[in-house]
């Protein structure tokens, strides 16, 4: 299909049935039965197999009559691409189009207090009781565990395997009594994560997902997934503000989404404060501050044209260059450079925080958050093996870990 | 504003890749940078007849192809990779930007063509024995004589100054105005001493100016804008050629890496090898977009332009200095001797990183215009 026929058709179906009075799931349902809510999906689960360069044109036509679109917010986007990729048919019909109608809430088991780079090093236990899976096993850093419907659980279900054989993927139902869920507070204050206490946990065998054995193989789909999409997941939904049911919906929808969210623009530095800033406490005039800002926004700009740089070649559909791969690590940079700069502006200022601090805490809660940068979503230092060995082929370190029965590998004995 | 390569210049650019690989081995460059002239007519000749590489960005009315700062930015970042032992900055950025820039519909067809078809070696002359990089610090004088001027005072750090045939000097006239003027690089009066510079590949000369007859280039009085300009376009193709060589040294010191053996295996299994390459090629990838992205917005017309060319600038300084300490130090002990060739760009990355202004210089300059 043509970028035109695309347009004009997707044009005319909204004309012909967008209509801001519905309430927003009864929308959306519509929209999943047109294939125009998930185009880039095969066309016997929703979507219409347009190929991922045509659905921007897709997204501008929303844009353009203020149409919503599907739920496309959270950990629903990983599970949908999961279950797309190794679902059963069961999957699919159970739980992709509550994916996209936003009725359903999404979570990511994979980290533990005892493997957190190493996600591959899960001790949480699943085994076949009778006709039915049980788990055991305390899992960490989960947003939205307290909300979420459905989890996507990784868990070691043979210790006899080397380490990546003995891992299983399950869908768990979150609301059972053998799941147990308490929030994480962070050095900010904030509790944007949860701790999950699996304690019997029952999962249905037909929620296994792809074989036994196979659990690592489709973590790294997911992980591929949250890789791919870290900006749009932590990226600021903007809700419309014009009038209509669907609308209301939807606002409520992204007040509730976005709520672990709120200090993300905190953790990430806050570079579109500082001239602002600078200005308002004369550092401006500053030389020796001037050239730290500067540094700064050298730093932030030529991230940010890399980043367009990378898009541009994937638009144009050849290859991404090495550029794709640096932007987490940029940004760690960015943030704690911006940190840095932050308490430059603020002298004795940045002694505060709360309503004695400036911008009532925002400045405050800069300085707090953005140690969690470099180290949520891999640290810098995994950033960097990986820089080397996938982007650079630098041969990797000699392993201890991978070649022996799981029972085996020393791992940590409490937390 | 896009700013990625339309795979005609991918093509442009792995062509030059190929053909400046083999003008200029390292053999050549070292060759080159022994002597006093440091380049030949030969290696000249061969880089304008087959490539047209001066003639890249003079309008097609004046000889030349016409194209933009996106491909001479490819030019200068290839040359910059490898290394050449050319007067082509100074020819096709310097002294054709400033008459581009400043000179009139005559001035141009007077010389452009010649630059265009690679028979004249021009450059610019602009600072003087304070170092300063600006106009401000400009104190040669200009008198009116006859049809034409008379020019007396100093330049110096005058980029392949001791060699060009012609010279376009900025001068202060009697009204205090600034003026450009062209010079003949054979005038009477005029005194030429090559420099000795701590980057061999590139040559700097001090002029004295003794009575030198000089005609005008453009408006008597009018220059300083024209040369904002042209110091504004000379600042993004220096950093596009930087970014050459910095990307040249962090592929250079990676091959050694994965190459070289100690306790037993390549030290590039290492996880603090790793981490510095990452490091590496985050900076020079970084470096590269500025570099791109300003070129980009001269040709776009960006209003911001001067702001932007001093970020890639001041970005282009840290990072090329920066990768070449690194290189020397993934090498190892070879990595400081003069045999090993690390050290060509460790020297080529310091010069650039000073000429035109250091990366806190281009930090304060762009700071002024977004701070204003």
């Amino acid at each position: 299909m043509t970028e035109s026929a695309v347009r004009t058709e997707v044009r005319a179906w909204l004309e012909a049935n967008w209509d801001a009075n519905l309430g927003l799931v009864e929308w959306r349902n519509k929209l999943i039965d047109s294939g125009w809510g998930a185009p880039h999906w095969p066309n016997q689960w929703y979507g219409r197999d347009l190929p991922a360069g045509l659905v921007p044109v897709v997204e501008d036509e929303f844009q353009r009559i203020g149409a919503i679109g599907v739920a496309k917010v959270g950990i629903r986007v990983l599970a949908a691409a999961t279950i797309l990729a190794h679902g059963t048919d069961m999957h699919k019909q159970k739980f992709l189009r509550r994916i996209l109608t936003g009725e359903d809430t999404w979570c990511q088991l994979f980290s533990e207090p005892g493997s957190g780079s190493d996600v591959a090093g899960a001790v949480t236990r699943a085994e076949m009781r009778g006709n039915q899976w049980v788990v055991n096993g305390q899992k960490v850093w989960t947003t939205s565990a307290h909300k979420a419907d459905w989890g996507l659980l990784l868990a070691r279900t043979d210790w006899d395997q080397r380490k990546h054989r003995g891992l299983s993927y399950f869908v768990i139902d979150m609301k059972q009594p053998g799941v147990s869920v308490h929030p994480l507070r962070q050095m900010n204050g904030h509790a944007s994560f949860n701790q999950v206490f699996l304690t019997d946990a029952k999962v249905e065998p037909e929620f296994l997902v792809a074989n036994v054995g196979d659990g690592w193989t489709v973590t790294t789909t997911t992980l591929m997934h949250e890789r791919r999409s870290a900006d749009a997941l932590r990226s600021w939904a903007q809700a419309s503000d014009r009038p209509g049911r669907a609308y209301d919906d939807e606002r409520a929808e992204i007040v509730s989404t976005m709520e672990p969210y709120k200090w993300y623009p905190q953790r990430a530095g806050r570079v579109d404060l500082i001239m602002p800033r600078a200005r308002e406490t004369g550092a401006i005039n500053d030389p020796v501050v001037r050239q730290e800002i500067a540094r700064l926004l050298v730093m932030s700009k030529a991230a940010e044209w890399t980043a367009r740089r990378a898009r541009t070649a994937q638009e144009q559909g050849r290859p991404q260059g090495p550029e794709g791969s640096l932007g987490k690590l940029a940004s760690s940079y960015i943030a704690r450079a911006a940190a840095r700069v932050h308490t430059q502006l603020s002298g004795a200022d940045a002694l505060l925080t709360g309503d004695d601090s400036p911008m009532g805490g925002v400045i405050a809660e800069i300085f707090v958050s953005v140690p969690a940068t470099s180290i949520a979503g891999g640290t810098d230092e995994i950033q960097r093996n990986i820089i080397a060995e996938r982007v650079l082929k630098m041969p990797k370190e000699p392993s201890v870990d991978t070649d022996k029965p799981f029972r085996d590998v020393p791992r940590n004995t409490v937390g | 504003m896009k700013f990625s390569f339309s795979s005609e210049q991918e093509e442009f650019r792995s062509n030059l890749r190929r053909f400046l690989a083999e003008q200029s081995p390292t053999k050549e460059v070292r060759r080159l940078m022994e002597t006093d002239a440091g380049w030949d007519r030969n290696g000249w000749h061969k880089l304008n007849t087959t490539l047209g590489l001066t003639a890249v960005r003079i309008p097609e009315a004046y000889g030349g192809h016409g194209f933009g700062f996106g491909e001479h930015g490819i030019v200068l970042e290839e040359m910059g990779r490898a290394l050449v032992c050319a007067p082509y900055f100074a020819t096709t950025v310097l002294a054709a930007g400033a008459i581009l820039n400043a000179g009139t519909e005559a001035d141009k067809q007077a010389l452009l063509p010649g630059i265009a078809a690679g028979n004249t070696v021009a450059t610019l002359a602009w600072v003087e024995d304070s170092g300063r990089w600006d106009a401000d610090g400009t104190n040669l004088a200009a008198i009116p004589a006859g049809s034409g001027y008379q020019l007396t005072g100093d330049k110096s750090f005058v980029l392949d100054g001791h060699t060009a045939d012609l010279i376009v000097v900025l001068g202060r006239g009697p009204g205090d105005g600034l003026s450009f003027f062209t010079v003949s690089g054979d005038a009477a009066g005029l005194t030429k001493r090559l420099l000795k510079t701590m980057d061999p590949t590139r040559k700097l000369a001090r002029l004295t100016f003794d009575g030198v007859a000089a005609t005008l280039l453009g408006q008597d009085g009018a220059a300083r804008e024209a040369f904002d300009r042209t110091m504004i376009e000379a600042a993004v193709c220096l950093a596009n050629e930087m970014v050459g060589g910095a990307e040249r040294l962090r592929e250079d010191a990676l091959a050694y890496a994965m190459m070289r053996m100690q306790f037993g295996r390549s030290i590039a299994s290492f996880q603090s090898m790793k981490h510095k390459q990452a490091d590496m090629l985050l900076e020079v990838e970084l470096a590269k977009s500025a570099a791109y992205y300003a070129a980009a917005a001269l040709d776009d017309g960006d209003a911001d332009i001067a702001a932007t060319a001093s970020l890639a600038k001041a970005c282009a300084s840290e990072t090329y200095t920066q990768t070449a300490i690194h290189a020397i130090q993934i090498h190892g002990g070879i990595g400081f001797t003069w045999d090993n060739d690390t050290h060509l760009w460790f020297k080529r990355a310091k010069s650039s990183e000073v000429l035109l202004g250091d990366a806190s210089y281009h930090r304060e300059a762009m700071m002024r215009h977004w701070a204003a």
